[in-house]
Parts: structure tokens; sequence; C-alpha cells
């Protein structure tokens, strides 16, 4: 059963993840993933949240095209933008991936898999894929007549984001360095996340696609949410740190005026909090 | 400690089968892993502390801690590998030195404090890694030797195996580096809590790298000695619960202007000297 895309722009094709975390019923199909039709091939990105979820990627790329799936980009290494890549091996694309991605994947795959699949049963994910083109500063890819920039940047959501821009439509794949409406989540460096954002908002393009929250967004508008909430979480972090609060308690009151801005915000503030202080304590 | 430390952790061995939740993005709970954690009665959880209390305290008599020791944790921690714990003696009872137990970590002593005579031992916070869920224990030693114990129940898990960075081997880049500062006014003569920052990946051992299809070596901070111009204030036995990056909160009574000398001791017998001029500056 393939999955509802929205085509964002000639030939970008997106599917909206839920603002939920894993569960059985939404088979962590939770993240934006799509793919874009160039004259020659396809790339993927991203492979989806689950070999399910992949699959059905697969079948919505099929519906639209017959054209080779040559690229599976792999946009950082959270489960649900990078479990699905398994459903692609036949196709034998090339994997793609910031050059951080295979170091974090060993760190981490098993970690996820282990605990994806407690939740979605035995062989939902399957084994590690790692990335065969590594990015370590900029790339290009070439789907016929279709240009896509790929960008691997510094520490920010992850230490491995990597983002594609396709030339042809002005469209920026954002994925996880890009929250709208769903709350960020941080697991980086927060110093580092604002500065690749300054970076990404001056790349000439017209719209982004989140890694969560609607498929598309106006560029670089689209940004001010994100840009807003870390913002409030580095002041507010750094006062609670220079005022001697602890960790925990710094957890409970840095970033509420955010609160009703952002879904899942109770899921996921404490912990950024937690992150930022362990980063920022060390100034 | 090594012995005991071995065989304890070849006893809990088997609660490591246990599944930890989700921490996919931040995640919460999924049933199925909620009742696994349920299905450890209360019978068991205190047969588990008996024997914990035999293998490490021996045959000594333990008392009611609930006027000497209080521990305060967050009954749902928001990252299992980094649980604030803190401990506060009461006065009333000197003690000599505290531990600190995690009942259901693989290897459960988190900590033990001896204190010098430059001790102010009121208040202690670390923080910790919490592998299941768990009773965490907090044992004062008296003076006189006697034991008091207080304890805390802690719902969080899969603090021991998750990753310490995306990629562990940029962990040990600045190991060793320590930042000290004072919570309070300097005051000679007066007690002042510090807070003692160290660089260290405190890796235990559980922490997975695929490529390699190995556990990344356990590699963790042993002791840490801190004294004020050569009096003890504290000598500490730690394990792999501390947490990366480890953070220890500590009250001392500086009687002058004075240097604390830190001394840092890991498995890999790597040795750690800083020393802070008190106050800074």
């Amino acid at each position: 059963m393939p999955l509802t895309m929205a085509e964002v722009a000639p030939g970008v094709f997106m599917r909206r993840g839920v603002d939920e975390d894993v569960s059985v019923a939404n088979d962590d199909a939770i993240a934006n993933i799509g793919f874009i039709v160039g004259r020659e091939a396809v790339a993927v990105t991203d492979a989806g949240g689950s070999l399910n979820d992949g699959r059905r990627l697969h079948a919505s790329i099929r519906r639209v095209t017959q054209l080779p799936i040559r690229y599976v980009l792999m946009s950082h290494v959270h489960p649900d933008h990078v479990f699905g890549a398994g459903a692609f091996s036949a196709d034998h694309p090339t994997y793609v991936g910031h050059a951080a991605l295979p170091g974090a994947l060993a760190a981490r795959w098993e970690y996820y898999r282990v605990r994806t699949e407690a939740i979605l049963g035995r062989d939902s994910v399957g084994p590690m894929v790692t990335p065969t083109m590594l990015v370590k500063d900029r790339a290009q890819i070439d789907l016929g007549g279709r240009i896509v920039e790929l960008t691997a940047h510094g520490t920010a959501h992850t230490d491995c984001d990597l983002s594609a821009f396709d030339r042809r439509s002005a469209t920026l794949i954002a994925a996880d360095l890009l929250f709208v409406r769903r709350a960020p989540s941080l697991d980086g460096s927060l110093k580092g996340w604002l500065k690749e954002l300054t970076l990404l908002k001056s790349i000439p393009a017209k719209r982004a696609v989140p890694g969560h929250g609607p498929t598309s967004v106006n560029w670089p508008d689209g940004s001010q949410d994100l840009e807003r909430y870390l913002g409030v979480l580095l002041r507010e972090t750094r006062a609670a740190i220079k005022k001697g609060v602890e960790i925990d308690a710094a957890a409970k009151t840095v970033g509420l005026s955010e609160r009703s801005r952002w879904l899942l915000f109770d899921d996921y503030n404490g912990h950024n909090v937690l992150q930022a202080f362990k980063e920022l304590e060390w100034e | 400690m090594g012995v005991t430390r071995s065989l304890l952790a070849a006893l809990m061995m088997g609660s490591l089968a246990a599944l930890a939740p989700p921490r996919a993005h931040g995640g919460d709970d999924s049933a199925a892993i909620m009742q696994q954690h349920a299905a450890e009665d209360a019978a068991e959880r205190a047969a588990r502390w008996k024997s914990l209390q035999q293998a490490v305290f021996g045959a000594r008599q333990m008392q009611d801690g609930s006027g000497v020791i209080q521990i305060d944790a967050p009954e749902h921690a928001l990252d299992a590998a980094l649980v604030p714990v803190t401990l506060t003696v009461k006065p009333g009872t000197p003690v000599k030195g505290v531990y600190l137990v995690i009942d259901n970590n693989p290897s459960p002593v988190a900590g033990h404090f001896t204190f010098g005579p430059r001790a102010d031992p009121r208040v202690l916070k670390m923080r910790v890694r919490v592998n299941q869920y768990t009773f965490i224990h907090a044992v004062a030693e008296a003076s006189d030797g006697r034991l008091y114990v207080s304890q805390q129940f802690v719902k969080t898990s899969g603090g021991c195996s998750a990753p310490v960075g995306p990629d562990n081997s940029q962990a040990l880049q600045d190991v060793g580096l320590m930042k000290l500062h004072l919570l309070g006014p300097f005051q000679a003569g007066k007690p002042v809590q510090a807070q003692l920052m160290i660089r260290h990946p405190n890796f235990n051992g559980m922490q997975m790298d695929l490529i390699t299809r190995a556990y990344t070596p356990a590699r963790f901070i042993r002791t840490i000695d801190a004294s004020y111009d050569g009096a003890a204030v504290f000598h500490l036995d730690s394990d792999i619960s501390l947490s990366t990056d480890p953070v220890i909160t500590f009250g001392f009574v500086p009687d002058k202007r004075g240097t604390m000398s830190l001394i840092v001791r890991d498995s890999d017998n790597a040795l750690f000297n800083h020393s802070f001029d008190v106050p800074a500056g």
C-alpha cells in the first residue's frame, strides 16, 4: 500500500510523518520522507523509520516512475530516518551520508534496533545499512538534468546532519535540521545548530522540507520558530547555569514560554535542556 | 572492591536482558516494556537488596537511615544516562563515609565517598546511569561504624547501554580536563559547596560499536581524591555508573585561602591532576 505523497515542487514528492513517537499503530512513519525524480534516476530522501515504512515508500515511487533508484540519502543517524534503508537494497542504490554517519550508525544502530523492534516486532528494522558515498563538506548527485547539492553540516541536530538542495525546484531538503510545529530534539550541539541554521538560510531556496511538521514551508521564513526556540534554550540555559541552578531543576523551568507553540513539547524540551546544559556548562 | 565488583557484576548480568524503553528521539515507555519492569515484584527487589547488602557490607547490621541520610532523585528521570542524585547527611550523627548503590545496575556500587578532615559531608550530588527500574540506596557510615540506610525508587532505563555520543571515538578528545567552582561565597573557616566537572567518557563496556562488532572497552574513573592544602576532603571509589563527563558537588571547609588538588585515576591507570586556587583568581 503506497503512501500519500505531496508533490511539494515538480518532481519532489514528500510524505508527511505523523506527529507522534514510534508505535505499533504508526510503524515509525513519523518523519517526512520522500524522493526526487530526475530524467534518468530517482533519489530517496529519507528512507523511513522501519522496513515497512521504506517498502511503502518504494511502492509510492513505483506509482510515479519506473526510473532506477540510484541514491538513498541518509540525512542523519536517527532511526525514524534510516531504518527504512534496507527496503531499497534490491535496487542496489548508492547510500549517501555525512562522513561521520558510519561511526554514528556503528555506535547506535544496535541500540536503536533493539528498542524499535521491542515495539514493532522482530525484523521490522533489519541489519545495519552503511552509506558508501560519504560527504565531508559538499558533494553533488546528478539524477539526469537534475543536480542535487549535498552539504555535510557541523554538529547541529546531530553530529552527522546532511542536507540536500534541489537546484531545479529551489527546494531545500533540510531533514531534521528543521523542525516545524513538532518539538525539536537536540542530540548534537545547540550552538552548532544555530550556526548551521544561519548557513542554511543563505541557501537560495524558495521552500524547505522539514524533517518533522508540514512537508513544505517557505524559506527562509520557515526557520523562524526553530531559531526562536533554540535561542530561548540558549539564553535560559546559560542563565540557569550562571545562577547555579541544578541540571534537573533547569530541565523543569527552561523554555516553558515555548510550551504552547510545539506539539510533543513535554516529551522533548526537558531532554533538550539537559543536552544544552551539558554543552553550555563547559563554557 | 575489585573482587566485590566482579562478583556483583556476575550476579547482576542476568538483569541485562531486560529491555529499555525507546529513545528513538526522546520517546516514552512502551506498554510491553512497562510490563516487563512491573514483573519484578517487591519481594524480588527486597531479596536483591538483601544479597547486595550481604556482598558489600557482609554481616554488618543496618539501621533505618531516615534521621541520618536522605536520598533524592527524580522518580521519572528524563535521561537514564544522566540521573541527578543528591545525598543529604542530616545534622546530629557524624559520618565518615557514604555509599550510593543502584541495585539493578550491572555493577551496583556506584560510589563510596570517604570524608577527610576538610570535608563538609552534608550535601553530595552526582549524575549516574540507571540501567532499569530500580531501588537506589544511600548508606551512611557513622563515625562510630554504624550503618544507616535510606532508599528511593527510580523509574528510568537504558542508561548503561546508551551511546556516549554519536561517535564514541571522539569521546576521549578532552579526557581529564577539569573545572571547579564554588557555589557560594568564600569565607575562611566557613563551609562552602563546590562543583567539580571532569571530562571523561566513563565508558562502561556496554556501548556497542557495530563496525568492529565489539563493545567499546570499559574505561571509567576508579578513584577521585580531593584535598585542600594537603588535608583530605574526600576519597571516592567510583564505578561504571557515573555519567559521561562526571559532575560532582561536594562541601568542604577552607580554613584560609588555599589550593584544592584533585587526583583522578581511571581504569586504564591514567592519572589526571589538577589544582585550583580557592577562591579562584
